[in-house]
């Protein structure tokens, strides 16, 4: 999980510097991720890990925490 | 029929009545007869191509949620015999049959669609082409465009989808879920409603609640407010200087903008009002249309904030999986490896767009002025994404730039920009558009403002008082609504017996001062022509 979580993180600083990801669990909530930023991070995502998310994961839930990512990330690797 | 049409304005109010008597398992029955009552009225033969999406999308959602159990069933039977690969094989399998009948039923509704509103409009540009080098054309088909056919259809793949997703079950009564393809007053300019959003209070035949009554009440009489009293009334002005270009060329042409920016407010909020006043009334809450959109401060916000419905429809049906399929992505990386990093992440996000706004130019008509007015949108959104970092550092760099008078600032050139837009819907012809906006730059002839030309446009002083007047309130009305409850809620909290006269007030207000009557021609609300 920490290999993964640490390249997501890497993924989003590179789109928001300012933003801290680290604590932050309304990425969505809170507008700072928008339909641009999620599908860079999905584009990212899919080149770093080889998982390609699906557009029903395209959810709040998935992308409103690093951590909840990086666990998405993991589920689709498992499949 | 119209919302303005006094069959429709009588006829509400009995069913309201007939609603709340009704005991409370046969009301969502009374709102089917009513729906297609309702519908039946814009012509019989209507009915065939809503039952026909109707019927159909209601089929393939149960054969899609059978197929998802057997697939789940089976997966489960051999949970400890077969390998990981050999699951894995089996679900791509049992998935891929899915999406063969879920795209076969998409082709079909959305081919219905395409063939009755954009068939004629094919054959011409095809016979434009065929004129450069032949002499053969084609008959152009003179189709029937069935009530609001945008609308059902849009809101039924959308059912169709999220039960593909099982995002939630299939409904199982044929007769509930065409009602939640039929349901009244959204047939005619929406809004675009979810299944799941919709549903529950669709079939819960609410009782009767003086409170729901009173605020629904109230906001079927502002719908109506902005549509009778602002929308209709500057209506004859804009098609005076629409109608006209040679002569109102140069400053009228910005008048245009500012007159057909407050119609197609006035008119589409109003009618969405009138809309989810009804639902509030018989206790079915809708989804939202609009989020104050004329105080956006870029265009990409006030996409978020204007016809919601369907931005978040494009968004979750078309944007995110055609980004996030396997062709676009094996694009991606082929632009990376070629390109570069930065280049290939947008490769995606930029096709994405331009077909967004292509299909939403082309959801709104069949003419060339929608399908360019929808590929403007996205190149201004495009390059205000580039310009994004360079926003970010003017803002950290300059103070000001964080004040209210510059927030001000952005939502006036906002509301200027989409106006400019809108021009395309305004004249409906691209070359006259161009010309049009050129006019406007380079004519200065600001005198035929104080001149009396204004009075020419089929307004007189009375006519500006209340467009005046009318256009004041409603710019406080979204003030006040800009944080917690909405102002209806605000003032039923602080007396009940000021939200009565109000709302007895408004009522008059709409009676006295409505643009109806003998020799009035009701004008059809914009939106209900797309």
């Amino acid at each position: 999980m920490n290999q993964t979580l640490d390249t997501i993180m890497d993924i989003l600083k590179d789109l928001h510097e300012d933003v801290d990801f680290e604590s932050c669990t309304t990425l969505i909530d809170d507008g700072i991720l928008d339909s641009f930023d999620i599908i860079s991070i999905i584009t990212e995502i899919n080149s770093e890990f080889g998982v390609a998310i699906p557009a029903d994961k395209i959810v709040p839930e998935n992308f409103n925490s690093a951590k909840a990512l990086a666990k998405l990330v993991e589920e689709l690797e498992d499949i | 029929m119209l919302f303005t049409d006094f069959s429709f304005i009588l006829g509400v109010p009995l069913l309201f009545l007939v609603y709340f008597l009704l005991p409370q398992r046969f009301r969502w029955m009374l709102l089917l007869l009513a729906s297609y009552g309702f519908y039946a009225c814009s012509g019989l033969e209507n009915l065939l191509f809503i039952l026909t999406t109707t019927l159909t999308t209601y089929g393939f959602a149960r054969l899609l949620e059978v197929l998802a159990k057997q697939r789940n069933e089976t997966l489960a039977a051999h949970k400890t015999e077969w390998s990981r690969d050999a699951k894995k094989a089996y679900r791509d399998k049992a998935n891929k049959q899915r999406f063969v009948w879920l795209m076969v039923c998409i082709v079909l509704n959305f081919g219905i669609l395409a063939v009755l509103k954009y068939g004629a409009f094919t054959v011409n540009n095809i016979n434009a082409l065929l004129a450069l080098g032949t002499d053969t054309q084609l008959p152009v088909p003179d189709l029937l465009l069935p009530m609001g056919i945008s609308f059902y259809t849009f809101q039924s793949m959308g059912y169709l989808i999220d039960v593909y997703r099982e995002k939630h079950p299939a409904e199982q009564n044929p007769a509930r879920f065409a009602l939640f393809v039929s349901f009244f007053p959204q047939l005619v300019q929406g809004p675009i409603s979810r299944y799941d959003a919709l549903s529950s209070g669709l079939y819960a035949g609410n009782g009767f609640a003086p409170r729901r009554v009173l605020l629904g009440t109230q906001r079927i009489l502002w719908g109506y407010f902005k549509k009778m009293v602002i929308a209709d009334r500057i209506l004859p002005a804009v098609t005076a200087l629409i109608s006209a270009p040679e002569q109102y060329d140069g400053v009228f042409v910005f008048i245009g903008i500012l007159y057909y920016g407050l119609q197609l407010y006035a008119d589409f909020t109003g009618g969405i009002d009138i809309t989810i006043g009804i639902g509030q009334v018989l206790g079915i809450s809708m989804t939202e249309n609009f989020d104050r959109p004329f105080f956006s401060k870029n265009i990409s916000e006030y996409w978020r904030r204007w016809h919601i419905t369907l931005g978040t429809w494009f968004k979750d049906y078309l944007f995110y999986p055609l980004s996030v399929c396997q062709p676009m992505l094996k694009l991606s990386k082929w632009s990376r490896d070629t390109f570069g990093k930065e280049i290939g992440k947008r490769v995606p996000v930029y096709l994405a767009t331009l077909l967004v706004w292509f299909t939403t130019g082309l959801w709104h008509g069949a003419a060339w002025n929608f399908i360019v007015w929808g590929l403007m949108n996205a190149v201004v959104i495009l390059i205000s994404e580039e310009l994004h970092p360079l926003y970010i550092r003017f803002h950290k760099k300059f103070a000001w730039a964080n004040s209210h008078a510059y927030d001000g600032f952005q939502c006036i050139r906002t509301f200027l920009l989409m106006g400019c837009l809108r021009m395309f819907d305004c004249y409906r012809d691209v070359p006259m558009t161009f010309r049009m906006f050129g006019s406007m730059l380079t004519k200065w002839n600001i005198s035929a403002l104080f001149d009396g030309s204004l009075m020419n446009l089929s307004l007189k002083v009375q006519d500006y008082v209340i467009l005046l007047a009318g256009t004041a309130l409603m710019f406080a009305v979204s003030l006040c609504n800009r944080r917690g409850p909405c102002m209806r809620e605000k003032i039923l909290a602080r007396s009940h017996a000021l939200s009565c006269t109000l709302t007895v007030l408004l009522f008059f207000v709409v009676l006295l001062l409505g643009a109806y009557g003998i020799g009035y021609d009701q004008s059809q609300f914009i939106y209900n022509q797309f």
